[in-house]
């Protein structure tokens, strides 16, 4: 037992501080490719390559004051960011980060916690993790704050339906809500993903991750070009900064999830070994979103909600519906 | 076109090219044929394909568009007229300013400030010689008037500094010796005339 836990918290350490470092890396990832894909540069100056602009952001969170409003309820205002960050690096405790393997001659499970309903809290944790934005944009005595949390409400609303919706179909034909199961499902080669079953449910999974991530092209929750940072407005420093390191962490963990249901996991894809088929996924979908960012532009959150409630929705229903009857002829 | 065509500003009588953007759709069985028109096409892929093959461009095909400002700089018009450069006599690398004041005389913004003393040969010599550059409206009226053109516009455009005096004084704006051979000349009174070698005359210095 003893062994059980202190397994649990080395994991735990080492996922926080692996992930927090890649969501920190994300964002020069992210100014990388968009300067690519826009032929410029992006930062080149800080160490090679524009390298270590990660830790010059990093003592710049760090270093900045941290203002809170005068008229803002400051006990809300504080936890927030808090609320997004720690929901974020929550939510990765039930995802099933690598194939098993065995180190000194112990077997290592690369998950922290294998909950027989780890896809179901797994979103409801992202989905919590929406209170930070909500709490943030109504706690801080600013009318863009304000609109990016009525913002956040809206889209939550519309989307969480579709993601719950869409991520059911899949879970009715595996007949379980472990990751672990999603991935032993489709154990059997490339055949076996449940893309070529459910097309349908991963386009509709995707959309609704844009959402839950809020990224372009659904971004409206802090929208610059409209509602300044919208909930984020007020918020200077690191307090900012973990709204940033919650979304890059929920970045990775929906690529993650749309890996491990829809495209096969960390089981071996053809000469590739589990571990790295995975990374290698869960890298295409990182770029993905920042792909979209650099070629989409946004909608508005009427659109968001038109499409959520009167397209995606429907056709998750419809989708769920013809599984059920092919699963029970 | 023709200055009438030009001065033409009310809109819908010039000959404007429409895009061809088709019909938009009126009932909403018609918006509902386009939307699923779109998605079918699945238009938004062809957006993924512009950026990504930019990228490609940019990164593998040398097109990069970045200039990395202070390190490399773009090649500027050679009509560009910026800070001033003082000219210096191609034969003896003395600067060609006789000290006649008359640009600081015609000088609109009143930015020059110059002084003038003999020196050792009962010879004018300029002593002082400033351009106040935060005034300056670089209207080139001292350059037009300078009877040695002695004072021109050169292509130098980085105006900041920590201090006027940085760029403002005689000696940072005078050609450097060493550069003398480089020092580019414009037409005008003054400069060496493009028939120079043919117009030299041997003259018996000693009688
Ligand atoms: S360019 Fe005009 S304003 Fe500037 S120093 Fe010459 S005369 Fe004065
Ligand atoms: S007009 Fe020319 S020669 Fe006369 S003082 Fe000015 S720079 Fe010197």
């Amino acid at each position: 037992m003893d062994g059980y836990i202190i397994a649990t918290v080395i994991k735990a350490v080492l996922v926080l501080s692996i992930i927090a470092a890649l969501a920190g890396f994300g964002t020069y990832l992210e100014r990388k490719v968009l300067a690519f894909m826009q032929r410029r540069l992006g930062p080149m100056h800080v160490g090679p390559y524009g390298l270590l602009q990660l830790a010059a952001d990093g003592i710049k969170l760090f270093t900045k004051e941290d203002f809170i409003p005068s008229g803002a309820n400051r006990l809300i205002f504080m936890i927030a960011p808090m609320i997004t960050a720690a929901t974020a690096f929550i939510a990765l405790a039930a995802v099933p980060l690598l194939p098993e393997f065995t180190l000194f001659g112990v077997t290592v499970k690369p998950i922290i916690s294998d909950l027989d309903i780890g896809i179901l809290f797994v979103l409801g944790m992202m989905a919590a993790g929406l209170y930070g934005p909500l709490l943030a944009g109504m706690a801080q005595d600013n009318k863009w704050g304000l609109l990016g949390a009525a913002r956040t409400a809206a889209v939550f609303l519309s989307y969480e339906v579709v993601t719950g919706l869409s991520i059911l179909a899949p879970i009715m034909i595996v007949g379980s809500l472990s990751l672990i199961d999603f991935n032993n499902y489709q154990a059997g080669g490339m055949g076996d993903w449940l893309i070529w079953k459910q097309p349908l449910a991963f386009v509709l999974f995707l959309i609704a991750g844009f959402a839950e991530t809020n990224r372009t092209p659904f971004d409206l929750i802090e929208n610059e070009s409209e509602i300044i940072a919208g909930y984020a407005t007020e918020y200077s420093g690191m307090r900012w900064g973990m709204f940033f390191i919650g979304e890059y962490a929920n970045m990775i963990t929906i690529g993650f999830l749309a890996s491990l249901v829809f495209l096969g996991g960390f089981n071996d894809w053809g000469f590739l070994p589990g571990g790295l088929a995975i990374l290698l996924k869960v890298s295409f979908f990182f770029f993905f979103m920042l792909w979209v960012r650099a070629s989409w532009p946004h909608i508005r959150p009427d659109q968001l909600m038109w499409l959520c409630w009167k397209v995606l929705m429907p056709l998750a229903v419809i989708n769920v519906t013809i599984t059920g009857f092919v699963m029970m002829v | 076109m023709s200055l009438e065509q030009f001065k033409n500003r009310n809109v819908g009588t010039q000959n404007y090219t429409m895009l061809d953007l088709g019909e938009s759709p009126k009932t909403g069985w018609d918006r509902f044929k386009q939307v699923a028109r779109r998605s079918v096409k699945l238009e938004l892929f062809t957006g993924l394909k512009v950026t990504f093959r930019e990228m490609i461009k940019a990164l593998f095909m040398g097109e990069m568009h970045t200039v990395k400002y202070p390190f490399e700089k773009l090649p500027i018009s050679p009509r560009y007229r910026a800070i001033h450069e003082m000219k210096r006599l191609l034969e003896s690398g003395h600067y060609r300013c006789i000290g006649c004041g008359l640009c600081e005389k015609i000088c609109i913004a009143d930015c020059i400030r110059m002084d003038t003393r003999y020196d050792e040969n009962q010879r004018k010599e300029v002593s002082e010689y400033t351009i106040n550059f935060g005034r300056c409206i670089f209207c080139g009226y001292c350059a037009e008037v300078c009877p040695e053109l002695a004072i021109v516009h050169g292509g130098r455009y980085e105006n900041a500094s920590e201090q006027r005096a940085s760029f403002a004084l005689f000696e940072d704006m005078l050609t450097p010796l060493d550069q003398l051979n480089q020092q580019q000349e414009f037409p005008g009174y003054g400069a060496v005339s493009p028939d120079a070698d043919k117009k030299i005359k041997k003259t018996p210095l000693a009688y």
